[in-house]
């Protein structure tokens, strides 16, 4: 039977990191529900006069708030991707060298291989995010930059500051409002399955590795086996 | 013709009277947005500048741009800028015909290079060279090229000229292409719509005759005074729509009740256009008023952007009815799916690892 493994603590994921990821979720989730609401309102038949109520004002004042909340939250993360730890830095995201972008690849077809296929039984040994993983990340953040990118273009012709206005550019390269319309609504779907498959993954993760991989979005430690 | 007129002039000799002609300049004032002590330098302006030469082409196009121009509000305003007198050649209005009227562009072109307006209403097909516009015998194409060589600045009247409109349509089999695709060099100002209000075609004109300048244009070259704004922003079932009160169809206690019209595909909120203020037929009403969503006339591609009865247009590239969510709702299942799959096949595979960690 297996020898006892003796684990070490790692500091891993730093605060800006666990905080942009909280934040993150909440606004993405808030984000999902609101613009499906705004995308497609719930059908009332009603006598009411419309003085008497706001309540899609309502929802599309916090789609905005969450809006913001992101936008900002992620201008602090993409700032600590210069700052942070070597878990936190771009080049944890995007292969900086010949050499990192090989050993992503070999690791991506490791996890192809023993988490996905599970042909393979060895664990695989790594500190931050996996091969497969970051590429994942980096897809989402991609996703996140087009959101904000659209979602500011949208806004613009509704705000008077000065910030949506410099995304009005985008607007033509759509084709018109309808169009940008159309594409901020079809990027709902990129966070709801990179949300079913990130969350379900974690889950896994913990219950294969028992390396603390759920908690350590909390703690910012992580568990590795001592060689 | 000798020495050219001025607007007052030409006003005077079609027999109005100076207090009409103060009220028109009050119009226009009002019409293109600017300031009423600023009243004086237009009249000054239409008093003293000989009126600027103007050549105005027919090409793809269906003509509701110079029927709705000949109903704005004002009637110095066909009086003076569509009398043939002002308007030095428009064929689908002017007097003269066959060689006379060629020779009436041709003239200006030749003789007031640099100082006249071009106004252009339709597309201009490019397939087979041209061929599906021919007037005269000459191809649209040549025409657009011929005449803009000189001309101060151009006016895109429409969608047609602006977009391309329903004949650019996919497949677009003429090759129906926008005057600004083909003219790459001189100014140009877009008045959108299908066709534009009235109002707004005479202001802009107005403009250019008044002024002698290039109005402000936002950011796709469409007058800010009349496109800066979307139909939504001042449309007057607005409150209902941000109560969330929604037609949910077109014969429901909703729709007669004047609620709005986002659910049943209305362009209100992704259109820029000046219905919603100005209106049409003399203010009578526009289309959200008499009950129908907008559809956009003014945005380029609106024809191609359906259906127009849904809020979102269809997702391209997937054929017919295949909205975002449907296939977002159908990814995210397979992905489930996928993911059930993979927990059998770790609770199978991977057991004893599990089970040994808990253990341990
Ligand atoms: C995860 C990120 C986001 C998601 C999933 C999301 C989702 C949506 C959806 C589904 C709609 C409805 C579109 C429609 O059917 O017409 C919408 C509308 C909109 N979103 Fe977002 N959005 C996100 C981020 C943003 C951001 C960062 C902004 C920036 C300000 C933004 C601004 C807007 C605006 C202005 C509208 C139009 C609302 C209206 O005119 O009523 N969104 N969003
Ligand atoms: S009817 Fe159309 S333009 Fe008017 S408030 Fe509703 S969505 Fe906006
Ligand atoms: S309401 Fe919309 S579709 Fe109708 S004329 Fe105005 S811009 Fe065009």
């Amino acid at each position: 039977m297996a020898a006892t493994t003796t684990y070490e603590r790692v500091y891993v994921w730093q605060a800006p990191v666990r905080m942009y990821h909280w934040i993150n979720a909440t606004c993405v989730l808030m984000l999902v529900a609101t613009g499906l609401v705004i995308g497609n309102p719930p059908a009332f038949i009603s006598a009411r006069e419309a003085s008497a109520s706001y309540w899609f004002g309502w929802v599309r004042f916090l789609h905005f708030t969450a809006a913001f909340l992101m936008t900002f939250a992620f201008m602090v993360r993409v700032y600590w991707m210069f700052k942070g730890n070597e878990y936190a830095r771009w080049t944890a995201f995007v292969p900086n060298s010949l050499a990192a972008f090989r050993r992503q690849l070999r690791e991506a077809r490791m996890v192809l291989w023993v988490d996905i296929l599970q042909i393979q039984k060895k664990p695989i040994d790594y500190v931050g995010h996996n091969g497969l993983a970051a590429l994942s990340y980096f897809v989402i953040f991609l996703a996140t930059i087009f959101q904000i990118f659209t979602g500011l273009a949208l806004y613009e012709p509704m705000s008077g500051w000065w910030l949506p206005h410099l995304f009005g550019w985008v607007t033509p390269l759509f084709g018109g409002d309808a169009i940008v319309r159309l594409w901020h609504h079809a990027f709902v779907w990129v966070f709801v399955l990179f949300t079913i498959i990130h969350v379900y993954l974690s889950i896994f993760h913990d219950m294969t590795e028992s390396r603390g991989e759920i908690s350590s979005i909390v703690t910012g430690v992580r568990f590795v086996e001592r060689k | 013709m000798g020495k050219r007129l001025t607007i007052w002039e030409q006003a005077q000799l079609l027999g109005h009277s100076r207090r009409e002609f103060l009220q028109f300049c009050a119009w226009l004032a009002a019409a293109a947005g600017i300031e009423a002590s600023q009243v004086g330098q237009i009249v000054h302006a239409l008093e003293t500048k000989p009126r600027i030469p103007v050549i105005w082409f027919h090409f793809q196009e269906c003509t509701c741009c110079s029927e709705s121009f000949i109903r704005s509000s004002h009637p110095i305003v066909s009086d003076i800028i569509l009398d043939k007198i002002s308007l030095d050649y428009t064929q689908t209005l002017q007097a003269a015909s066959g060689a006379a009227c060629e020779k009436s562009w041709k003239d200006v072109v030749k003789n007031q290079a640099g100082k006249y307006l071009m106004l252009v209403e339709g597309s201009i097909p490019t397939e087979a060279d041209g061929v599906y516009c021919c007037i005269n015998g000459r191809t649209a194409l040549d025409t657009v090229k011929e005449a803009a060589a000189g001309a101060k600045a151009i006016v895109a009247w429409g969608s047609c000229a602006s977009n391309g409109c329903i004949q650019a349509a996919r497949p677009n089999p003429t090759g129906a292409t926008p005057v600004h695709k083909i003219i790459t060099d001189k100014p140009i100002i877009k008045v959108p719509g299908c066709p534009p209000i009235g109002e707004v075609m005479a202001a802009t004109i107005v403009h250019l005759l008044t002024f002698d300048t290039i109005p402000q244009l936002d950011r796709v070259g469409r007058p800010m005074a009349f496109y800066s704004r979307r139909v939504h922003d001042t449309c007057y079932r607005r409150p209902s729509y941000d109560a969330g009160l929604f037609v949910e169809s077109w014969d429901d206690d909703n729709a007669r009740r004047g609620y709005c019209l986002y659910k049943m595909g209305c362009r209100g909120p992704v259109t820029y256009n000046a219905c919603s203020v100005t209106k049409w037929n003399n203010g009578v009403s526009y289309p959200i008023q008499s009950g129908h969503g907008c559809i956009g006339c003014s945005e380029e591609n609106f024809w191609d952007n359906g259906p127009f009865y849904n809020h979102l247009t269809n997702f391209p590239g997937f054929g017919i009815e295949a909205t975002a969510d449907k296939i977002g709702v159908a990814a995210a299942v397979v992905a489930t799916a996928g993911l059930v799959g993979h927990a059998v096949l770790t609770s199978v595979r991977k057991r004893e690892i599990i089970n040994e960690k808990l253990e341990k």
